[in-house]
């Protein structure tokens, strides 16, 4: 009987340990390139994450799809002839946030792990801060990307301008995991 | 028994503790629900080659659309091969919303005015969304022209056409589109009497992908026509589609000069085989009037 409690009380704590995965609730991701003809922007509201506050493992999934922007027939091309969305639907990172500590307020942190966009695969260190509040986690990142590190071809004939370098910005707002089952 | 009790515990602590990898957090976030999600880029432009595709432009959207047709190729190296010769249509095209959009167009060739609505009544969807794109098409053109006979009793309402057309459109690939076209064709003068004012055709048409900016386009259409006075031809037309950001030109072979839709699938004179070809373009120009 006592080790029947016993294991119980096991369970009841590894289900507690079960609850320090954190999925977003809300996540932005946006990109701004600047060039002398014109400046382009896409923002993108269907991005997910999960986090996991145990180890600092941490996963995103970008569908490329979701980024819309101010001239339809950019987010057409953007889709049809830049980053191949049927192909390629989604840009994902896995990684984990090396330096996270457990504990609340805000932290500088940095991500490690393995970017994937249009196919291609890049291990990546990305900055952004994390801020651990009672209920939820928010962050936020803002880094370079290099658009010819991941094959994405810029044609020489093309009438946008677009830069060799663009800046993308997270930002994400978790709650604790709740599964369905 | 104990023993057992005991490795139960430890694997019961065990299995939720040991961390979550990246891979099975991946995959956690992949068999979220999938939401079937709309096909777009069928194809690159509104029009296939001489007649529309299931595609409008999205809202606020103006085309403007500049078409060359000229002499047959077969005339010989003193027309320069037909390039002395020119047909033209001007276009204006406009999408009012994501699903309608509206167009005018003034042809050369037997001083057309032209218009169109049009609306996409279905877009195809991945998943267990719609397997085809739908898309109505009703447009109406004015001959300008001065009367062949003007002492005849000519009635300003002769020179109406009306075409009605369903286009059904599906993307079999990122690279292949095909589109069936049933059109209904109503003319208020025909050349003879023995003729029906109101005839049927079915086009067939597609592209294929060979980069990611150039396609490969043809297009046909069968007019079913009883009594063809003057041995009209069915028109065939084949060309690319190169696509330059805010640009799409394309380049074709026909044997249609008309530009639009009566002209083209009930009255063209040209015969394919017989080398009566057009070389031709057309250009159009994306303008965001109004962005999101």
């Amino acid at each position: 009987m006592k080790i029947i409690i016993k294991a119980l009380i096991l369970l009841v704590i590894s289900v507690n340990l079960y609850a320090q995965k954190y999925t977003a609730e809300s996540g932005a991701v946006s990109f701004f390139s600047e060039a002398p003809l014109e400046n382009i922007e896409a923002h993108n509201n269907e991005a997910k994450s999960i986090f996991d506050a145990d180890n600092g493992n941490i996963v995103f999934s970008i569908p490329i799809k979701g980024f819309t922007f101010a001239k339809s027939l950019m987010q057409e091309h953007f889709n049809e002839n830049y980053l191949e969305s049927d192909k390629y639907p989604n840009a994902t990172f896995e990684g984990k946030i090396i330096n996270f500590q457990k504990k609340s307020g805000e932290q500088k942190a940095t991500a490690k792990g393995t970017m994937t966009i249009h196919g291609v695969s890049k291990e990546v260190e990305i900055a952004g801060t994390i801020n651990m509040k009672e209920d939820k986690i928010v962050i936020d990142s803002k880094f370079p990307l290099k658009v010819a590190d991941y094959e994405i071809e810029i044609p020489k004939i093309v009438f946008y301008n677009i830069a060799e370098e663009v800046e993308v910005s997270a930002e994400f707002t978790y709650k604790p995991f709740q599964t369905t089952q | 028994m104990k023993l057992y009790f005991h490795l139960f515990l430890l694997l019961a602590w065990l299995l939720p503790a040991i961390a979550f990898s990246q891979n099975d957090l991946m995959k956690m976030l992949e068999t979220e629900d999938q939401q079937p999600t709309k096909v777009s880029a069928t194809f690159k432009g509104t029009r296939l080659i001489n007649g529309h595709t299931v595609e409008t432009r999205k809202a606020g959207t103006m085309d403007f659309i500049i078409a060359h047709r000229f002499g047959r190729v077969n005339e010989g190296a003193y027309n320069f091969f037909g390039l002395d010769n020119a047909t033209i249509r001007l276009g204006l095209d406009y999408a009012l919303t994501n699903q309608l959009a509206i167009g005018i167009g003034r042809s050369s060739f037997q001083k057309t005015y032209d218009g169109f609505v049009k609306y996409r009544i279905l877009q195809q969807s991945s998943g267990k969304g719609a397997p085809v794109s739908l898309t109505g098409l009703a447009t109406a053109a004015i001959i300008g022209q001065k009367w062949a006979d003007p002492n005849r009793e000519n009635l300003a309402s002769s020179r109406f056409s009306y075409v009605y057309q369903v286009l059904i459109a599906r993307k079999f690939s990122s690279d292949l589109s095909l589109q069936l076209m049933p059109s209904i064709i109503h003319r208020n003068l025909v050349t003879t009497n023995s003729q029906s004012n109101t005839t049927a055709a079915l086009g067939i048409g597609g592209r294929y992908k060979i980069t990611k900016r150039v396609s490969i386009n043809a297009e046909y259409y069968y007019h079913f026509e009883e009594n063809n006075p003057v041995d009209y031809k069915d028109v065939i037309a084949i060309g690319f589609d190169i696509e330059t950001g805010g640009h799409v030109f394309q380049l074709h072979f026909t044997n249609a000069q008309s530009m639009v839709e009566r002209g083209f699938i009930a009255e063209t004179t040209g015969d394919f085989f017989k080398g009566d070809v057009h070389f031709g373009f057309n250009i159009n120009r994306a303008f965001q009037l109004i962005e999101k």
